[in-house]
Parts: C-alpha cells; structure tokens; sequence
C-alpha cells in the first residue's frame, strides 16, 4: 500500500539544502530541493557512522549527477541512486542510501512510501508505481 | 652472549634496536643472547637532534625513544672502569657487568674554552634535556643573551635564546658563521639572514672572559678580535650559552688502554672495533677509519649498525667513512651544504651566484666535463633534493651550472627537474625510496596523485619533506597534477578571492556562471560551495553583500556547522560555545552557563581555548539555549566556524607577580577585534603577559608575548596533527603597531591561502615563506598595508552576532526544527546515557537495521 506522506509547503524548502521527514514508521527521509529547483528523498542515516543526519549535507554535483554529502565523514551519495560515490577512501559500493519517490502537487512536498518496494535509485519511477509494486 | 652497550644516547639506542632485531631472529640452537645497555643520564633515550623542539612546545616525552624489545637498561648507570682482560666494566656505585662484546657509544661533551668566568651562574652548554631546562628557567625574565660557538650548534642555540624572547649575540672565533659547512661567502649571506632576525654576530672575535655582576653571576663577556689588548672590548649580556662545538667524550678508552687518535676518539677499524678485539665504539666517540671523528647522527647511525651486525650476523657493512652533506633550517634559514662543497677536487671549477639584496648565495663545484661534485647553498635551498643525489655521479647536469643556480626568470625558467634524476636516487630518505619505485608505482600501479603514492610506496610519509618532489615527479611523468579547487572551479581559492574582491562577485550563483569551468553545473559541490561561502563572508563588509552568513542564498553554501551556528557531534547532536573573550568571565555569567547547561540536559566540558563547550543540544534545542545566553550577554563564539576562534591569555600584569603587561586586555582587544572573521581555515590566538608564556602563544596562528618594551608578534604556530612552533614576526611592537600587523597578516593570509590551508601551511608553501609575508606586512613592500587595513577595518566595522541576528529573525529560526513534518517531536534517534554524572552519546549504529541490507533481502526473496 502505497503512502503519499506529507513533508511541508515547496516554498519551506531552500534551494541547495535539505529537510528531515518523520516517516509513520518512525524511519527518516531526508528531502532536498537543488539549486536547479529538483526534488530528491533518501535516507536520513547515514550509514556510514549511524547518525541521522543526511538532511543536513551539502548539495552539489559530480559528473552532472546531483549529490549529497555526508556532514559527518564526508561520503558523498548520488541523490538519484543512493550510491555512494565518493568518500575518505574513495567511492563505497557497500554505503547506499535508500530513495524514495517524491512528488509536488499544489504547493505541498509529498514523500512517497511503499515498504514493499525496493528502493534501488531509479527503477521506482512514479508513473508506474502500482506496476513496480505489482512486480516485486 | 653477552653484549655490552655504555652510552644511550641516538646512537647507543640505534645499536641497541639493531642488536634486539638480529636476537630476535636466531634460530632456537643458537647461543643465547643478552643485550644489557648502561645509561649515565637517568632518563631513557631521546631525539637530541630535535633538542630544539623543546622551545617550540613539544615535551621531552615527544622526543623520547621507546626501549627496545628485550634490551634491558639501567638508567643513571655510570661506567667508570673497564678491565679489558677481565672484560668487566665497573659502575658509579660499583656493580660489575660482564661481556663477551662491548660497545662503546659514550658519544661527547659540550666544548667550554677554558676562559675565566665559564664556569659563574647563568653560563650554560646545550647538550641535553637538562641544560634546556635550566635555559629556560634562567631565560625568564631576562633578556640578552650570547651564544658562544657560529656553527650548527651554536645557531640553534641562538635560535632557541631568540624563541625564548631574547636579544641574542653570537660570538664566533672563525672569520664566518658554520665555517665547516660553508665558504666565505656563504657565511656572509648566513650572517645577513641570520642578522636581519634580530640576532647580532661577531665573527672573527675570541671569548676571553666572562664577567661576574654584584649578584656573582654572568653580567659581561670580554671579547677580543686580534692579540692587541686594545681590540678588547665589553658585551653586557645575562646569560651564556657555550656551543662552540663537542669532544669526544672517550675517557674511558683512554684511561683503560684502548688506542685514541691524536686529537681524541677511540680509534676504531672498518667494523667499528677498537684495538681490543671484544671492544666496539661507535657514534661521536669513535675515529673512524679515515681518522674522521663524526659529530652528525647519521654517521653514528651507520656505525651503530655495522658494529651490530659484525657482532651478531657477520655482514656487516664495513664503516669507512661518510657523507657529510646537510641540508638544515637554521632560524628559519635555508644552509645546505653537500659533496665536495669546497671545491677541493683537483680540477674542480666554481659557478657562483649571489644576491645579497635577497640574502641568497648559492655555489656549485663541477668536474672539467660538468659532473657535479658539490656545493653550497644559502637562503634558499630547494635544489638540494634533486642536486645532492646527482653529485658525484656520472648523470651529467641537465643544464649550465648557472642556469640551475639562476631564478627563475620570465618565459624561460630552468628548474632542475625531478626529471634529471638518475632512478636511483632517493626521493625519500626516511623510507628509501628511489625515484625508480616511484616511477613504477605510477606507471603499473596507476598512481595518479601524490596520495596514491604515498599509500602505495610509504613515501612521503615520514618527515613529509620530500611531499613537493612527489609532486614534481607525477609532473614529470606526465601525470597532470591540478590545481583546481573542485570540478567546478579550475581556479585555486586564492584567485577566486582575487575575482570575488576586484569584480565585487556576489553570490556563488554569479561566480559559478561568470567563471566557473565551462559548462560548471550551478549546483556546486561540498567543496566550493563552503569556499565561496567564506570567501563571500570575508570580503562581505567591503563588498556590502549579505550580512549573515544564512541570509539569502547563502544558506545554502554552508558546511552543516555554519548553517545551525552549531558543532555537529557524533550522535546527531550539536555543541555550543559561547564566546568567552580572553577567557575572562564574570561569576553571574559563568552561573548562567552553567544554569543553561543544566536546565537542558546538557554535557559540559572546559575546552583548551578557555571556554566553556556544552554539549548534547539538539537542533530544535539550539534557538531556546541561544535566546538564554543572548539574553545573558553572551554571543557566538564561532566554535562552528572556519573564523577566529578564541585569543587565550595568562592573567597578565594586573595579577601575576611576574607579568609585565596586561595580557588578558589585549587578549580580549584581539578577540573582540577579530571575531567573526571568515577564514580559510580556524585561526587562533594567545597572548602571554610575559616571556614564561603561559597563554602558548607559539603554538597559534598569532602568538603575542609581552616584554617590557612592548609585545612581540608571533605567527604561524600550530598544535594538532603536524604542531609547529610559530614563527618571531616582530619584536617590541606597541598596542598600534601590533594591531595593524596582525589586520594585515590575517587579511594578507586570508587573500593568499587556499582552501584550509593553515597559517602553519600557508607561510611554509608561499613564495618566499615567512620572509616574504613579513616585507608585505611589515614592509609593505607589495603597497598592500593601506588596502589590507581598510579590509580589516571594513569587517570590524560590519560585524554583528550571528546568534542575536539568527533568534531575531523568523525565517531563519524556522529552519531549526527535527522533523519538517513534526517539528515538535525530538529526534528519537538522539539518545543518550550518563558516565560520570554527565550525559554521553548512546549510539545507534547497528540499532536499527540499515535500509540497504532491507533491500538484499527483498532482492533475495523475490
């Protein structure tokens, strides 16, 4: 069963920076709005140290990707796929944020949360999401 | 078998490490073996090399060396008899230790001309822990002192009297300042440099007394140039420091029948061993074969290890003699001195180059067909790296002698490149690393950048000298090393500010469009964003742009901890710290601190920049702590920030029976003053009211120490990782004159550093280090004082507290909640439990299961 998950008024965000969402399950999403005005969901944990604070990382871009940076050791995480791209040591296949889809409609950020999806960047794609759930 | 060492000095403890090393790895048959090691001084051995680094900050315990596995020392040992027959060695208090191998490393002692008075109070050598001790403690207070002895010694010495605030005079006999390292000319451009930092020669002069004053200590040296007792003449000076070179401290051999040279040194074959076959010696005890008594360590080093391996492995490599090549800072002044440096070769042909308006001269000696054989530089010496390893080799030079030696001139700049480099010279001397096995880690193993190469070969990585050769190596190999700060920027962050300042840039957006690389995504990246973020802040009081560092687009550029004007801990939670300036605080004000701290929960700790840190606030916590402090009187004290953080002082004159001016009003006039101000890296400060130096000042970024006359600036010291002893910029300065010299050094350092490059940093890597930033400070030789002063005038002018200016402003506030969605329920993943009476993070790694493993098992499963 999918969830759209109500995150705050478009405007609350500021370009280039991001927000901490409570999710009903009491996990956490970190939504950010880029400088280009896009809007991205991972995941708030930072998997690399177990803190909970994605939300608070650097916006940028490597190779046109956007990304986040980690504010504690730094990794830094495509905001479209959860990778992790680059870090202390380099890019880390085994840190990956998860995604969520995240969508505007009349003035209001929504998260959306279905447990029964995988979140692996990009295959979730809005327009089919009741297939993509019907799949897995 | 048993093995004897007396003496646990460097080289003593080297034998030692060799001789534990080559034990442990006998085989089980093999006799047995017992390395019993006989110290007189009653401490474990030290790094006397680094003797100096105690007037720098460090510890005796830094330079102490670990005992080596299975070696067993006796501290405080004395031996004082040694019967060769018996092979018994006696001690001070009368044990007996016998040997089937002794090694001699007794190493020397200080050298005091006999003349009348060396022996009165405030008369020192420089030799040991000890005596730097005692230097220190007599130092105090007083303030002029000589040096007896112009040699390597003799100006550390003087380095050290100078670092400790006094005015200092060398006395040297020869014509020339280090007359075994340097020619003629050499020594003149040493003594200019050495001169120009406050320390007054006199060379070609004797020490014939010292003088007692009313008290019965040293109060005047007399001194004399010629036999003419006219040419005598008096220097008052309160102390004396007698580093006029060493003897080999060989009593031992000669009280006990082991053959000596004519002028001292036990006289020691290829293996070290003297004309007893169970007797050793090694280091500055022993005459080499060549008849050379070694007074450098890393000669002694190599005995050590010869003398080691002849007695337990029976390879060892003869010892006949060593390269004396040494390259040194002396004062903050390059000598360099290597191969034939003198030119005594048969056939040898000079190329000189000098320049005394820059204190520089510089000496090449080459074979007839241009092989290099030696020389000597002064002032500046970077081609000692890559022109020591091709002396005395075949690789002939890559260029005329005197193009190496020239500067580098506009449009044709010959610099002796890594490049000429045969593959066998070594890069790294503390690794052994050869220039072959660099060039193979770039070429098989991919190195791209000077870190892969120090993972990958270990270079670089001990002293980190030869860090910039690495460098130069993966240009020469064609590796393209850049410069730029970031993907989206090919310019360093030193011209950015150059753009920022002259094209009055601002916003990133602007700068990333106008002049980030083509096609610079406006997004930025963690690296340029928080650049230009301090950039723009830095220049923001003259360029008028945003007065807070979260106004307008900004906000976005900010590290994590400028933008909640907090310090991320590891939990999640932020730390606090108001700004306490020159650590001076009321009671009531201390009392709201600590009423804050407990009416939220709060950890508090005391921080080395004498304030007060609390920790544990969340986010949404922040703006009700900070509304408390404001309300008290406090402001930020910029803990979070790339900016000043705190001037530290000693109680300064108004308390302290030995201080002599106000320290902790300065202190708190340099905090006030700086506050605030964006930098590319943390800056901080010290100010001690009088020469004991309470505050540390040398190990800041600005280090003031009160004398009589004035202040004296320091700058460029640094603690952490890499800590260096700050740099004397200035001596008996005024309030006036000390203030607009750290305006504009701070502005000179924030214009021309790059991205958290420290002070300790900047001034090593800028053209014409700590020399140059004192000619454009002092100086002005760049007609940058008036401009420097009106940046700095222009940030004191706009500052305002960025934690008033944040509470007072809805926008801003609003950003400061847990959860967008439920901004009043606090972070459940912040927990905490208590030690000590105090809370402590509780972590949550591994407490919840991490999304990623979530998704390998739906994977799996479907």
């Amino acid at each position: 069963m999918i969830k759209q998950i109500p995150v705050c008024r478009y405007e609350q965000l500021i370009p280039g920076r991001g927000v901490a969402v409570l999710l009903p399950d009491g996990s956490q999403a970190a939504v950010f709005r880029t400088a280009k005005d896009e809007l991205y969901a991972v995941g708030n944990l930072d998997p690399a140290t177990g803190a909970y604070v994605i939300s608070r990382g650097l916006t940028g871009s490597r190779g046109g990707m956007p990304t986040v940076a980690s504010p504690m050791l730094k990794h830094v995480y495509e905001l479209a796929s959860g990778r992790c791209v680059d870090g202390p040591a380099g890019p880390d296949p085994a840190h990956r944020l998860p995604t969520y889809p995240v969508l505007r409609e009349a003035e209001t950020v929504y998260v959306l949360e279905d447990p029964a999806i995988p979140r692996d960047g990009n295959a979730f794609v809005l327009d089919d999401a009741g297939a993509a759930a019907g799949d897995a | 078998m048993r093995i004897l060492i007396v003496g646990y000095g460097m080289v003593g403890h080297r034998c030692a490490s060799v001789l534990s090393e080559l034990a442990a790895q006998r085989a089980a048959g093999d006799e047995p073996v017992s390395i019993t090691v006989l110290s007189k001084e009653a401490r474990p051995a030290y790094d006397r090399v680094h003797l100096t680094a105690l007037f720098n900050g460090s510890t005796d315990a830094d330079l102490t060396y670990d005992d080596p596995p299975g070696v067993e020392v006796v501290l405080g040992e004395e031996a004082v008899a040694l019967d060769l027959a018996a092979r018994i060695v006696t001690g001070a208090g009368g044990s007996t230790y016998a040997y089937d191998a002794l090694v001699l490393a007794t190493g020397s002692r200080p050298f005091v001309p006999p003349v009348p008075g060396h022996d009165l109070p405030g008369c020192f050598v420089y030799r040991t822990v000890e005596d730097v001790d005692a230097i220190k403690a007599y130092a105090a207070g007083r303030r002029v002192g000589a040096v007896v002895g112009g040699g390597l010694l003799g100006l550390e010495a003087a380095g050290a009297l100078t670092s400790l605030g006094l005015d200092t005079h060398v006395i040297e006999f020869a014509p020339r300042l280090m007359p075994l390292q340097v020619d003629d000319a050499g020594g003149m451009a040493l003594r200019q440099r050495i001169s120009e930092l406050g320390v007054t020669v006199h060379s070609g002069t004797r020490t014939e007394a010292v003088h007692a004053g009313e008290d019965g200590a040293a109060a005047e040296m007399l001194l004399a140039a010629g036999h003419d007792p006219s040419d005598q003449r008096t220097l008052p000076v309160e102390m004396v420091v007698f580093a006029a070179g060493v003897r080999p401290w060989d009593t031992i051999g000669r009280e006990f029948g082991l053959a000596l040279g004519e002028r001292g040194g036990i006289k020691v074959d290829a293996h070290c061993l003297t004309s007893d076959p169970h007797v050793y010696a090694v280091g500055e005890c022993a005459m080499a074969m060549d008849g050379r008594v070694y007074g450098l360590v890393a000669p002694g080093y190599s005995m050590a290890e010869t003398a080691a391996r002849h007695i337990l492995a029976g390879d060892s490599k003869p010892f006949l003699g060593a390269d004396l090549s040494t390259k040194l800072k002396l004062m903050g002044v390059d000598v360099a001195s290597f191969g034939d440096a003198f030119g005594t070769t048969a056939g040898a042909r000079t190329t000189l180059y000098s320049d005394e308006s820059q204190g520089l001269y510089k000496k090449l000696v080459v074979t007839e067909d241009g092989r290099l054989l030696g020389g000597i530089l002064v002032g500046d010496a970077s081609a000692y790296d890559v022109l020591k390893p091709l002396a005395g080799t075949d690789t002939p030079l890559p260029a005329d002698p005197i193009r190496l030696l020239l500067p580098p001139s506009d449009g044709e700049a010959v610099t002796l490149g890594v490049g000429s480099l045969p593959d066998s010279a070594t890069i790294c001397s503390c690794h052994n690393v050869s220039k072959g096995s660099l060039l193979e880690a770039v070429q098989e193993d991919g190195c791209a950048t000077v870190g892969d190469l120090k993972r990958c070969t270990k270079a670089g990585t001990g002293c980190g000298s030869c860090i910039p050769m690495l460098g130069k190596l993966l240009d020469a190999a064609g590796v393209e090393q850049s410069t730029a700060l970031c993907p989206h920027f090919a310019q360093t962050r030193s011209e950015l500010y150059e753009i920022v300042l002259v094209r009055r840039i601002g916003t990133f957006a602007q700068l990333v469009a106008e002049h980030g690389v083509e096609g610079a995504d406006v997004e930025g990246c963690e690296i340029c964003k928080p650049a230009v973020a301090s950039i723009l802040a830095s220049l923001s009081g003259r360029l008028g742009g945003p007065k807070h560092i979260l106004s307008g687009e900004q906000a976005a550029l900010q590290d994590t901890n400028d933008h909640f004007l907090a310090n991320l801990q590891k939990n999640g939670s932020y730390s606090v710290v108001p700004r306490i300036p020159g650590g001076e605080i009321t009671p009531e004000k201390l009392i709201v601190i600590g009423e804050v701290a407990r009416d939220f929960g709060l950890y508090t700790k005391i921080t080395g920049g004498q304030r007060i840190d609390l920790f544990g606030a969340r986010v949404e916590q922040l703006p009700a702590i900070w509304r408390r402090l404001v309300d008290a009187g406090f402001e930020s004290g910029h803990a979070y920030g790339k900016s000043l953080r705190t001037v530290k002082s000693c109680v300064g004159s108004e308390w302290c029976r030995y201080g002599v001016q106000e320290s902790v009003a300065m202190a708190i006039e340099l905090e006030l003053r700086y506050r605030g101000l964006r930098s590319p890296h943390k800056i901080k400060a010290a100010v001690s009211g009088c020469a004991r130096e309470c505050a540390e000042a040398q190990g800041k970024d600005i280090g003031v120490i009160a004398t009589e006359n004035g202040w004296n600036l320091y700058v460029a010291g640094n603690g952490g990782f890499s800590p260096r002893h700050a740099d004397l910029f200035a001596k008996d300065l005024s309030r006036q004159e000390l203030i607009r010299a750290i305006d504009r050094f701070l502005m000179f350092y924030i214009r021309t550093a790059e991205r958290l490059e420290r002070t300790s940093v900047w001034i090593e890597r800028i053209e014409g280090g700590l020399e140059h930033v004192r000619d454009v400070v002092l100086n002005d030789s760049l007609g940058l004082g008036a401009e420097l002063e009106a940046l700095m005038d222009a940030h004191v002018g706009s500052y305002t507290d960025e934690w008033r200016a944040a509470i007072e402003d809805p926008e801003t506030l609003r950003r400061f909640v847990s959860f967008v969605n439920a901004p009043d329920t606090p972070d459940p993943s912040i927990e905490f439990t208590t030690e000590r009476g105090q809370i402590k993070p509780l972590l949550t790694i591994g407490r919840r299961a991490d999304r990623t493993d979530d998704v390998k098992d739906l994977v799996s499963a479907g």
